[in-house]
Formats: C-alpha cells, structure tokens, sequence
C-alpha cells in the first residue's frame, strides 16, 4: 500500500499482512525474543545509521538493517512480521552492520528470526529456499555445503565458458590436484570417513535439525531421513 | 570533557596501540579456564612452537606454527583446490608437522547463513565433533575457512554464555563417545600465514616488487567476533586488520588502498549459490570496478573462499555489459606460494581461476605455458591411465626462479 498524506501514520505500522492474525505475529515475534542470544543481540537504537551505509544489501534492496534494529526494540509486532515475511533473505550475512556504536547486531537478529521463519515453515520462507533444496541435501548428507559436481554450466551460466571447461575435464582435473584428501574426489570437497558422516547424522537428529527440514520441505526430509537411517542403521 | 581538535590531530598523528586494560570486551580466556577448572570442558592448549600477536584491542594471541591440525574449507577444497595446496605445500617448504585429517566436516556455517535451517545446538555440536576428533589425533585445530573461523568464534562465545547450550551438547558428544572440547584460540591459516610471512620473504624466488595490489580483508575474519583478529600499530596504523597486508608488504609487493575496502564482496552465501543478480553487482560495482577505477592494481588479495570465489567469478558476465574489469583474484596462501616458486598448476592450479590471470604471470616474468605444458602432459597420462593423479612427489619442489 503507498504512503499518502491520508494514511501517513508515524509510529503505527500498516497492516501489510492482514491474512496473519496479530496473535500469530506476536506468537512469532515472542518466539525470536525468547532465544537466548537476543539479548546479547540488540541493546537499543541510536537510528545514526551506521549500520546502513555499511550493508551491502541496503544498497541493492529496498532492505535496513536499522530498521530491523528498531522495530525489534519498539516490539513493533506488525512491523516485525513485515520484515520476517518481506525483508530476511536479503540480508548477505557479511556482519558488517556490527559497527554499531550501541553494539547491535543487526546480522545476529536476522538469523533470528530466519530461525523462526524456517522452524514455523512460512509460506515465504519456503518460496525462497525451494530452489536452494539440493545445497541443504549435500550439506547434510556429504558434510561440505559444495562439491565439484555442482559446477555445472546450467546453473552457473553467468560464470562463463570456465564453467564448461572444468565440467568436462573434472574427473582428470580433480586427480591433478597433489592433496591427499582431495585428490579424485567429486562428489563432496574431500574424502570424509564413515564413521564422521554417522557421527554427523546422529547429531542432526539429536539437535533437532530434522524436523526443521521436515517444516520447511517434507519432500527434502524424506529424501534425507530414508538414507541416514538406513546409514545408521548399519552402524 | 571537551576534546581539542589539536588533540584529536594529535591522536591520529601516529599509531593507535591499545591497551588490552581498556578493552570494551570480556577476555573470554578467563572464562575458558574458569570452565575447565571446574570440568566442564576440556581446553585444547595452543602448541609450542608458537608466535605470539596482538589482537584489536591489544590482547595477546598464541598463533602455533606446527602440530596443526587442518580443518579444510569446503568452497576451497571444492571449487579452488589451489587455495587448500598452497596451504599445504607452504608447510611442506618448512618440514612443518601436520595432519590433513578424513574424520572432518564443514563447520556448516555456510548453510547456516544461508538457509537458516538448522539451530544452536547443532551448529555448537558440529563445532565441538571436529574439536574433538583434532584432540584425538594431539593436534591443533587451524581453521582455513574465514566463515568456519568467525561462525566458531561466535558459537565458542555462545557456549561459554549458556550452561544450557554446554549441556545439551555435552550429552550430544557423549553419544559419540567424545568429550566437549574447546580451543584456547580458533586460529585461522591466515593468522599463520602472517606469523611466517618473513620465513616465506627469506625463501622468495619471484621478485614481485612491479606488482601492485589491492587487498579484500574478509568480513568473518574480522567483524563477527571483531576483538580476536589481527591488528599492528605498523599496518594501517593500527586501523584494520594487519593479515594479508603485512603478507604482501614482506613479499614486496606495493598495497594500494581503495575508497570501499571496508565493503563485503557480496557473496552473501545464499545469494551467491541461487541469487547471483545481487552478488554480481555488488563485487562488481562496489569492489572490482572501484579498485581498477581508483589504483588499477595488477591483483587483489583476500584470505578467504567466498571472497576469492565471488571476486573472480563474477567478473565474467560484467566484461560482457563492457564493466572495467579483468583484476585476477588470489588468495594469500596462493602468492605466497607463487612467491616461493610452487607451480602455477600443480600447486596453486590456476586453472581453476576464470579471471585472466595470465598478465600476472607475465608482469611476474613467469613462463606460464612451460608450466601449463607440464601440467597438460600429467593430464594427458591420467587420462590414459598411466599415472594415478599428482603426488607431493610431483608438485613439492619449488619450480619457479626468475
């Protein structure tokens, strides 16, 4: 909705979300507050703006790390439900908002709430990471977030002919490369035991990990779930 | 009080050197040794021999030179494997012990940020594994991955912050049959790069005195968890982190400054994997462009994968809209290595760089196609099965001497 000198209100966000009740926005924001790390995470706002002319994000996006800062200080629930559904996956995660005097982190409170976005598995949560689903799937089940075979020139077209040179040759390149733990390997980043992969399947099932998948992408925690405890089960 | 503007003309007259008494942060170290004394954790001890640094608010920092146990990064091993051997073959140089291990993971911190899609405890669990499994071996953890480097930083802090973190992992370790294991200093290559940048100055075989560079300082090496890096009253007057300057200044190369080094160089972690447009622009418009505009260097220098990855790759499609580009992307390790004449593709592997790197070796007066000849000859016998893959056999002697 645009701002007019009819509907200007400093002070009262516009209900840009009228579909989600004010409970369940406050429900979400009081689940971001209670996260332990909120606290060391936001002390207050000056608005200096520090924290903007420092975020790349700020300069391509309609996107404020000040203004997250302090919609969360004033407990702007409306506000806060905005910036959780419209204004999180923007930001680049480079943590150059800390410059803040007051000793914010701006960075920090978007993790946050990215966090209860993806664990109460929002419609526009899911839309942003759908096409990010394979990266997850090769994170959790290889241990490395990217691996040779994923330089493909579909997906990297933007990266030029390289990227079709090195799709073609990978196999050889990969064995010319003097590292042990390296060297052939095309499918994760380097050779991983067994043994580290249980160990690390065990600890996404303990630290809950797998039902956030499941909240966010079922389809993905199927794919998942089937070859760890297959993996598991084997010992 | 009323400060003079004669006093602040004289406070930037020289260095700043800080007084670790008037830190505005805790010295975690205390803690550390508070929970180990009451037996909570067990505190990895940094090894002899180790060089000792001053960090950003003058507190001391153990760097060990050996005895390392190294915790690789994922986008280095993956997509710029000549960044890990270079790592490698530096120690190798220097008969320096270490161990290149299998029982590791990524530190996830990557998907972390940009995904979301997982928790404390998990990010905390897999941290604490990795620890664990350098313990066993008696080695000490040196982390190549600036985001693996500041994610642990931050999680380190978060544990020691929250008994209820420490026992939720505690009991997640315990059913792995290991201990909940922290460092008494996360230590990135890059630390170590630095501690040794004379030994390298001392073994240099390429002059690079006609180079200029600019430098990329890597946004998790120094603004998560900002007191531990490296700072020095001589570099920058004590303003940014010394790493990778101080590097390249030993191997007499000429620092060039430019107006947006403070700027990330837009990797962005999800944006770079699914939403290029914004990573793009940003390394291109805010980083590339702005260095070839201002000082024109021959290269740029960073210390970590996301950095040398996003400013290499991206410059590709910004040549095509007739963008000022064409600025080769290195690591330190990787000119350090150079420097000390590693071969360009056995060991640094430029190949796997798209941005032209080829005036580089020209203005350095290295004969890149001999090089590139040997190595399409390794190629060539892969490929009909007469050889296996390169070895250190192969690649640990320094070739380069111009």
């Amino acid at each position: 909705m645009p701002t007019t000198s009819e509907n200007w209100n400093p002070g009262k966000a516009v209900n840009r979300h009228p579909e989600i009740s004010y409970e369940e926005k406050e429900r979400l924001f009081l689940e971001v507050k209670s996260d332990p790390r909120y606290e060391d995470f936001l002390y207050g706002c000056y608005e200096c703006g520090i924290c903007v002319s420092a975020c790349p994000s700020a300069r391509f996006y309609d996107y404020s790390p000040r203004v997250i800062a302090q919609a969360m200080a004033r407990e702007d629930v409306e506000r806060v439900y905005d910036i959780i559904a419209e204004d999180i996956w923007n930001c680049a995660q480079c943590f150059s908002c800390v410059r803040c005097p007051r000793g914010n982190n701006p960075g920090g409170l978007v993790t946050l709430l990215r966090e209860v976005a993806v664990k109460n598995g929002l419609q526009e949560t899911r839309d942003v990471l759908q096409g990010y689903s394979r990266v997850i799937y090769k994170v959790m089940l290889k241990g490395n977030q990217v691996s040779p075979d994923m330089l493909q020139p579909d997906f990297f077209p933007d990266w030029g002919p390289w990227v079709a040179q090195f799709s073609a040759n990978m196999h050889v390149w990969r064995k010319a490369i003097p590292v042990d733990t390296l060297r052939g390997v095309t499918d994760a980043a380097w050779k991983t035991d067994r043994k580290t992969l249980l160990e690390l399947y065990t600890i996404w099932f303990e630290t809950g990990n797998m039902d956030i998948i499941k909240e966010i992408d079922e389809g993905l925690y199927d794919l998942l779930a089937e070859v760890m405890e297959e993996e598991l089960e084997e010992g | 009080m009323l400060i003079t503007v004669e006093e602040i003309l004289e406070r930037k007259s020289h260095p700043v050197i800080r007084d670790p008494e008037q830190a505005p942060t805790h010295d975690i170290h205390e803690t550390l040794h508070e929970l180990e004394a009451k037996g909570e954790i067990i505190l990895l001890r940094v090894p002899e021999p180790y060089v000792e640094v001053t960090t950003k608010f003058g507190r001391t920092k153990k760097i060990p030179i050996e005895h390392t146990w190294h915790h690789k990064s994922c986008g280095q091993c993956g997509h710029i494997p000549g960044y890990t051997a270079s790592i490698f073959w530096l120690h190798r140089q220097f008969d320096l012990d270490y161990v290149d291990p299998t029982d590791q993971t990524s530190c996830t911190g990557w998907n972390y940020y940009a995904s979301a899609t997982s928790n404390a405890a998990a990010q905390a669990a897999v941290m604490c594994r990795n620890f664990a499994a350098a313990y066993e071996t008696g080695y000490y953890p040196l982390i190549h991955c600036g985001t693996s480097y500041g994610h642990y930083k931050e999680v380190r802090e978060q544990l020691i912050h929250h008994k209820e973190l420490r026992d939720q992992v505690r009991r997640i370790l315990g059913k792995l049959g290991k201990p909940l294991v922290i460092p008494e200093e996360i230590v990135h290559y890059s630390e170590w790069v630095h501690v040794m940048r004379h030994r390298f100055a001392e073994n240099q075989r390429v002059d690079m005195s006609a180079l200029t560079a600019t430098v990329h300082p890597a946004c998790h090496y120094y603004k998560i968890v900002v007191e531990d890096a490296i700072y020095d009253p001589d570099i920058y007057g004590g303003q940014r982190t010394a790493t990778v300057t101080a590097l390249l200044e030993a191997l007499g190369i000429k620092v060039a400054d430019y107006s947006t080094w403070f700027d990330c160089c837009g990797f962005g972690f999800r944006h770079v994997l699914v939403q290029r447009d914004f990573t793009r622009s940003f390394a291109v418009l805010r980083k590339i462009e702005t260095m070839k505009n201002e000082v024109n260097p021959d290269l740029t220098v960073t210390h970590d994968t996301g950095c040398v990855t996003t400013l290499d790759k991206s410059q590709f499609a910004a040549k095509a809209h007739e963008r000022k580009v064409g600025v080769p992307v290195l690591s330190d390790a990787q000119v350090a290595a150079l420097a000390m004449g590693a071969h360009p593709f056995r060991v640094v592997q430029l190949h796997w760089h798209s941005t032209d790197w080829r005036p580089l070796m020209n203005k350095l007066g290295i004969d890149w196609e001999l090089y590139w000849d040997e190595f399409e000859e390794d190629l060539e016998q892969i490929r009909a099965g007469k050889k296996a893959g390169i070895t250190w056999e192969d690649a640990e002697r320094p070739v380069i001497n111009v």
